[in-house]
Parts: C-alpha cells; sequence; structure tokens
C-alpha cells in the first residue's frame, strides 16, 4: 500500500515538476543577464581602454569652452560641463513646460471643437487632428524652422506690432518687464488672494454639506484674484516699467528675445500634441454616457452646473491617464530639439558634450536617467491618481 | 362600419428639409453658431484658395534647373529632378532596378496577403516574413550570385525609411510576444526582468536610444565585430520598438477570459503548447489594431536616423535643400 502511494511522487522527475522548473528557468535567466552585461562590460572596459577613454565622472569639472545661445541661469564658456548639463535640463523643462500648457489649452478647444453640433466646425478640427497627427514631428519641426522662421524678414524689415514687439529672423523680441522696488507686495497680495479663496472653497463646500445652501463663490473670488493686487499696485505706485528692445545697428537691443529655434519648436510640439489631445478629449466626453447628461438636467442642474459637477468630473477619469502619456510624450519628443539647434539636453550635452569629452557611456547614461526618472515619476503619479478615482464597484 | 384611414402625413415644413433644413440644423442653429460657421468659412476659403492657387495655378512643372521657376507659386521642378534621389538616395543608378524589384516584390506580397481571394495564406505569410526578407537583403545589399555589393552607407531616401520601417516591424514582433509573456508569467525573477526591459525603452526618448546604438554599441562589441551604422540603427530601433510590441501584445493577452487559460491547462497543454495553439492566436486578432498603430508610429519615428547621419526620406530632402543651386523650396520639400 505503502508503495503505491509514493510511486507516483517518486516518478515524477524534477524537470517535470513545475515549481522546480521554475526555479531552474530563473536560475538560467539570471545567469544569461548578468553573462550578457558582463559581456558587454568587459568589452567596453577593454575598448575603452585600447582607445585611451577615461571613465568616471570628473569630466563634469571641466572648462566646458563652448557658449549657448538660451540659458536661463549664468552661462559663460569658462562654465564646467556640469553647468552645460543644467543648462540643457533647464532648457529642456522650460520647452516641456509652455508646450504642455499651450498644447493643453488648445487640444481641448479642438477637442470640443470636433464634438461641436456645428457641421463646418467639428470638420474643421476633424482635418486639424487627422493632418498633424499623420506628419512626423521631424518634419513639422524643420516646416516651422525652416519654411516659416527662416523666411522672415531681416531686422531692419521686421515685423512690428506697435513699436513693442518685433518679429524677424532673428527671432521674436518682446518688451521685458523691470521691477522697481515694492513690487514683492503685489505678489504678496497676489498669494494672499489665492490663499483668501482656497479657504472661500472650504467654507463653501462645508457649508453645502451642512446645510444645503449654497454660496456664490465665482464673482468674489475673480475679484479677490484680480482686485487685490490691482489695487496694491497702484497703491505702491506702480512699481513696474517696460524696457522695449530697439533697433540700434543692425540688431535689436534691449528686451526680451525668443530665439527662432525654440519658437519652431515650441509651435511644433504645441500643434502635434494638440492633435493628440484633442482625441483624448474627445474619448473622454464621449465616454460619458447620455443619461448622465439627462438625469442631471431631470435634476433641474442649469447647463454650468451640470458640465461642473456631472459631465467633467466623469470625463476627467478616463481623460487624465492618456493625457498624462501625451505630457510625457512631449517631454520626450522636446528632444528633437537637435536637428534644429535648439539646445536642450540632448543636443548640448548628448551632441556637443559628447563629442567633445567622448565619455559616451556616462553621458548618454544621465541622459537617459533624467528621461527615466521624469518617465518613472510620472506613471507612479499617475497610477496613484488612477487608483483615487477608479470607480469603487460594491 | 367604417374603417378609419388616417390622412397621409403632411410632408415636413420646407426649411426643415432638404439643403436648407441641412444647413439650418448644422450650420446655423443659433447664433453662436451662425457667426462659428461664417468665421470658419472665411478662414477655410482662404487657405483652401492660397493652397491651390500656390500648388496648381501658378507653380511650375516642367525644366530642369530653378531658371524654369517664373512664377509666383510652387517650383515642382526642384521635386522632379531631384525625385531619382528621394527615392533611392545614393544608391548606384545603374542598380536601381534591384530597388525597384524589390518594391515589387514588397507590392506583391502585401496583395497577395491583402486580397481574399488568394489561396494559401500560410505559405505567403511564412514567405514575407522569412523568405521575402532574405531576398531583399540580397537584392539590395548584394555580394552573391554575381551581384555587385552596394554598402548600406549609399542606401537613403524613401527606401532606407522602408527597410528601417519594416525590419523594425517585423524584428520587434517577436521580441514584444516574449516579452509580454514574460511579463504575464508567474516566475518573479522573468517578470521583473521584463518589466525593468519594458520600463526602461519606454521612459527613453528614441533619440537617446539613437545616440546609444550609434556612440555607444561599438564598445559594447568584443574587438573585430565592427557593424556598419545601418545595422546598429536598426539593432536600437528594435530593442526601442519591441517595449512597445510588448505593451501591446499585453492588452491583446489580458484581453483573453481566464475560461481560456483553465480549458487549456485542462486539457493538459503544456504552457508553449497552450500560448501557441490557443491563447495566442486569439491575442493576435486583438492586437491588429495595435500593432498597426504602433508601425504607424514607427514609421514616422525612422524620420529621426537622420540625426545620427543615416540619409533617409527627409534627409535626404533636407540635403538637396541646402544645394546652392536649390535654395530657397524648404515648403515645396
Amino acid at each position: 500500500m505503502a508503495n503505491s502511494q509514493q510511486a507516483p511522487e517518486k516518478r515524477v522527475k524534477f524537470w517535470n515538476d513545475p515549481e522546480k522548473r521554475a526555479v531552474l528557468f530563473q536560475i538560467l535567466a539570471v545567469l544569461a543577464v548578468a553573462g550578457f552585461f558582463y559581456y558587454i562590460v568587459n568589452n567596453a572596459l577593454t575598448n575603452m581602454e585600447q582607445r585611451g577613454i577615461t571613465t568616471g565622472f570628473g569630466f563634469l569639472d571641466k572648462t566646458a569652452g563652448f557658449g549657448i545661445i538660451q540659458s536661463l541661469v549664468e552661462y559663460s564658456e569658462q562654465s564646467t560641463f556640469g553647468k552645460t548639463f543644467l543648462v540643457g535640463l533647464l532648457n529642456t523643462v522650460l520647452v516641456s513646460f509652455i508646450g504642455i500648457i499651450l498644447a493643453t489649452i488648445l487640444g481641448f478647444i479642438v477637442g470640443v471643437a470636433r464634438l461641436s453640433h456645428n457641421w463646418l466646425i467639428s470638420k474643421l478640427a476633424t482635418i486639424y487632428i487627422e493632418t498633424f497627427r499623420n506628419i512626423p514631428l521631424l518634419l513639422q519641426i524643420f516646416f516651422w524652422y525652416f519654411a516659416v522662421l527662416r523666411t522672415l524678414p531681416s531686422p531692419k524689415q521686421s515685423l512690428n506690432l506697435n513699436d513693442s514687439v518685433f518679429l524677424n529672423i532673428r527671432g521674436l523680441y518682446l518688451p521685458s518687464p523691470q521691477f522697481a522696488d515694492g513690487f514683492g507686495w503685489v505678489v504678496g497680495a497676489f498669494v494672499a488672494a489665492i490663499v483668501v479663496v482656497v479657504g472661500l472653497v472650504h467654507f463653501e463646500r462645508k457649508r453645502q454639506r451642512e446645510t444645503g445652501l449654497t454660496f456664490p463663490l465665482f464673482v468674489p473670488s475673480i475679484l479677490l484674484l484680480v482686485g487685490l493686487p490691482t489695487v496694491v499696485f497702484f497703491l505702491m505706485g506702480s512699481p513696474l516699467s517696460w524696457e522695449y528692445p530697439a533697433l540700434k545697428g543692425f540688431n535689436f537691443r534691449g528686451g526680451m528675445t525668443i530665439i527662432p529655434e525654440f519658437m519652431a519648436l515650441l509651435t511644433a510640439l504645441t500643434i502635434y500634441t494638440a492633435a493628440f489631445i484633442a482625441e483624448v478629449v474627445r474619448s473622454g466626453i464621449e465616454a460619458v454616457p447620455k443619461g448622465q447628461t439627462e438625469a442631471a438636467s431631470a435634476l433641474g442642474l442649469p447647463f454650468g452646473l451640470r458640465l461642473r459637477k456631472v459631465v467633467i468630473p466623469q470625463a476627467m477619469r478616463v481623460i487624465i491617464p492618456p493625457l498624462t502619456n501625451q505630457y510625457l510624450n512631449l517631454t520626450k519628443n522636446s528632444s528633437l530639439a537637435t536637428a534644429i539647434g535648439y539646445p536642450d539636453l540632448v543636443s548640448v550635452f548628448a551632441g556637443t558634450t559628447l563629442n567633445q569629452t567622448g565619455q559616451a557611456i556616462e553621458i548618454i547614461f544621465m541622459t537617459m536617467s533624467v528621461y527615466l526618472f521624469l518617465s518613472l515619476t510620472t506613471s507612479f503619479i499617475m497610477n496613484w491618481y488612477n487608483k483615487r478615482v477608479a470607480l469603487v464597484e460594491r | 362600419m367604417a374603417i378609419h384611414t388616417p390622412k397621409p402625413s403632411l410632408p415636413a415644413p420646407s426649411n426643415m428639409v432638404g439643403v436648407v433644413g441641412w444647413m439650418r440644423q448644422n450650420l446655423f442653429s443659433s447664433p453662436l453658431n451662425a457667426l462659428l460657421t461664417l468665421v470658419g468659412a472665411y478662414i477655410a476659403f482662404n487657405l483652401i484658395y492660397w493652397a491651390v492657387d500656390w500648388a496648381f495655378i501658378n507653380a511650375d512643372w516642367g525644366g530642369e534647373s530653378r531658371d524654369a521657376c517664373t512664377s509666383e507659386g510652387a517650383c515642382w521642378t526642384f521635386i522632379s529632378v531631384r525625385l531619382n534621389q528621394f527615392i533611392y538616395g545614393f544608391y548606384p543608378e545603374a542598380l536601381h532596378w534591384r530597388v525597384n524589384v524589390v518594391f515589387f516584390l514588397l507590392a506583391a506580397t502585401l496583395l497577395a496577403l491583402a486580397v481574399d481571394r488568394v489561396p494559401k495564406k500560410n505559405w505567403i505569410a511564412i514567405w514575407a516574413l522569412i523568405g521575402f526578407p532574405v531576398v531583399a537583403y540580397y537584392l539590395l545589399h548584394g555580394g552573391s550570385w554575381g551581384l555587385e555589393t552596394v554598402d548600406t552607407h549609399q542606401w537613403g531616401g524613401l527606401m532606407l525609411t522602408l527597410v528601417l520601417a519594416l525590419v523594425g516591424i517585423v524584428a520587434s514582433l517577436p521580441l514584444g510576444v516574449l516579452l509580454a509573456l514574460g511579463r504575464r508569467s508567474h516566475m518573479p525573477i522573468i517578470r521583473s526582468i521584463s518589466i525593468v526591459y519594458i520600463e526602461f525603452w519606454r521612459g527613453v526618448p528614441l533619440i537617446t536610444v539613437l545616440f546609444m546604438a550609434s556612440v555607444m554599441l561599438p564598445l559594447f562589441m568584443s574587438a573585430g565585430a565592427e557593424t556598419d551604422k545601418l545595422m546598429r540603427a536598426l539593432i536600437g530601433i528594435t530593442m526601442f520598438q519591441a517595449a512597445y510590441m510588448a505593451e501591446v501584445v499585453r492588452g491583446g493577452l489580458q484581453a483573453i477570459p481566464k475560461g481560456q487559460y483553465e480549458a487549456a491547462e485542462a486539457l493538459g497543454l503544456s504552457y508553449w503548447k497552450s500560448m501557441g495553439l490557443i491563447i495566442l492566436p486569439q491575442a493576435l486578432k486583438l492586437m491588429i489594431p495595435g500593432i498597426v498603430n504602433t508601425f504607424i508610429a514607427l514609421f514616422k519615428d525612422t524620420s529621426l536616423v537622420l540625426i545620427i547621419g543615416l540619409f533617409d526620406l527627409l534627409a535626404i530632402v533636407q540635403s538637396a535643400l541646402a544645394d546652392p543651386a536649390w535654395l530657397g523650396f524648404s515648403v515645396e520639400g
């Protein structure tokens, strides 16, 4: 008896036992990966030794010796490669940040326009989306840079708006604000207004939960946000003046300059990403069942409340995850800047710095880490948000 | 007993049907809508008028040099003179027939796959995935059967774009399937390796991948195993694309009901058999739209190879624009 019970146990060879086999496979996989990395690291070390490339991050302290046409922080040819990295990173962040804001606004407008009952408007929106989604981004960047901005007139014949804004082949010249003493108070007043409005919103929510009474929020908030800083601004004696760009010699001096590379990249990124965002918005709004709108109007909610309290919260649940994806794509796509010479991270660091130092592994590693860090952080936040707003089924 | 016969219903009011009715409903349903329509129509009319005027009415078609371009509009002469280069890159002119044969074979294969009535689909698919790439490689690159070798640095234009996109998609699909299966595996180590791989490649821009392929791959290879620029770009694109493909495949796998997995197990099929015979055939059908999307994205992304110095369609046009004889035709290009 005992024999027959044990017999089938014994007959199972270890390679037929799923659990043991799984362990074996995993050990093999680890060995393969480790072997692969050993192989490439070993090769890399030998190759670098042969070519006389030093390793390590010491190069970051060396003098870069090249200029960058746009930088948000103090930068000169005597700065270090570490500073170059920082300048590139900030330029990437700048173009991505402004691009995200503009693309969101444009994308929402086009997305809503595509759902419009007006036949012409919705067709125009469709044409916009289908055109710009299907042309490679690089081509669009080239189009804006070479075909549009490079054909602008020279500084002497620049397009002129009210003698304060100039557009020419060298870039867009804007008046720059000059802050006098006391402007800090205006900023302070604005911050105070925000704090008060946030407090008001909390108060309104609480009162509505307890008593059911509503409190008109919109008008007082706008008055506070706009009025308070304006009053302080005039009380302090208008501590703000504008410095206008003026044509001196062959170029403009003074004011703010936006370089054409930045404009081309920003325009292309905005228009390209907005087409995708428009589709995301459309799918989000279409995902809210019609019954929801009808139920809301049956409850007697006016149009604005219906949108704010019923449709938009449900649409946002569908919109936010793919929207975050688009933001991420925009950030990654901003690396195409290198094709037209906008000094972003890839261009100044993985391009120029790499050519000058030859430290391929460290530089590519650092560049990739930046993008990887951005991506992983974003997807982490997105997952957290998703969990928070996901429908809890009872 | 009188039978009640209803009167025939009146026709709809004349302003609710026909062109007028359609316009009232779709274009002028409210003052705001009417305004939007008028503004939209004005913009659309101007754009179309300008584009047609520029591209057809005021355009120049013939001629051999820029002197032929006299009118205000487009100068298509530029395109027609350069067309060969745009398609074949720097491929030797006498050997263009080899590229043409490959184009023809590709078109014929795709047509045979797409038309329903063609029999023996399996054999055609096998030919498309295994036979065609080999034949295409020998035709394009040459080096045997008396064909002259054409180095990959002479490839370019539309042909190179197609090579990059097709190789990228065909090579990344099996890798993507393996990664997706790994990500859904019950073995923790296999799963984490797959997750790390996928998240890593999806988190970095393609440009940095191409940079990496062109500057770091030579360091990773053992000495002597030199690969050319095109090969390195292809490796980079394939690695990158496989991660995206894996997520598409995973989506397909997740859409298969659990009962199918359990049924396969109940039949006593091994893992590979249940995947190959039951799960993947069903999942692949669901994945086709996703795969097509990835393919389109890849096709657009191939334009990035110009940054590492390969001359695909966009790069060729770009370099043609820099030719001093033809400055100032970026819009046509």
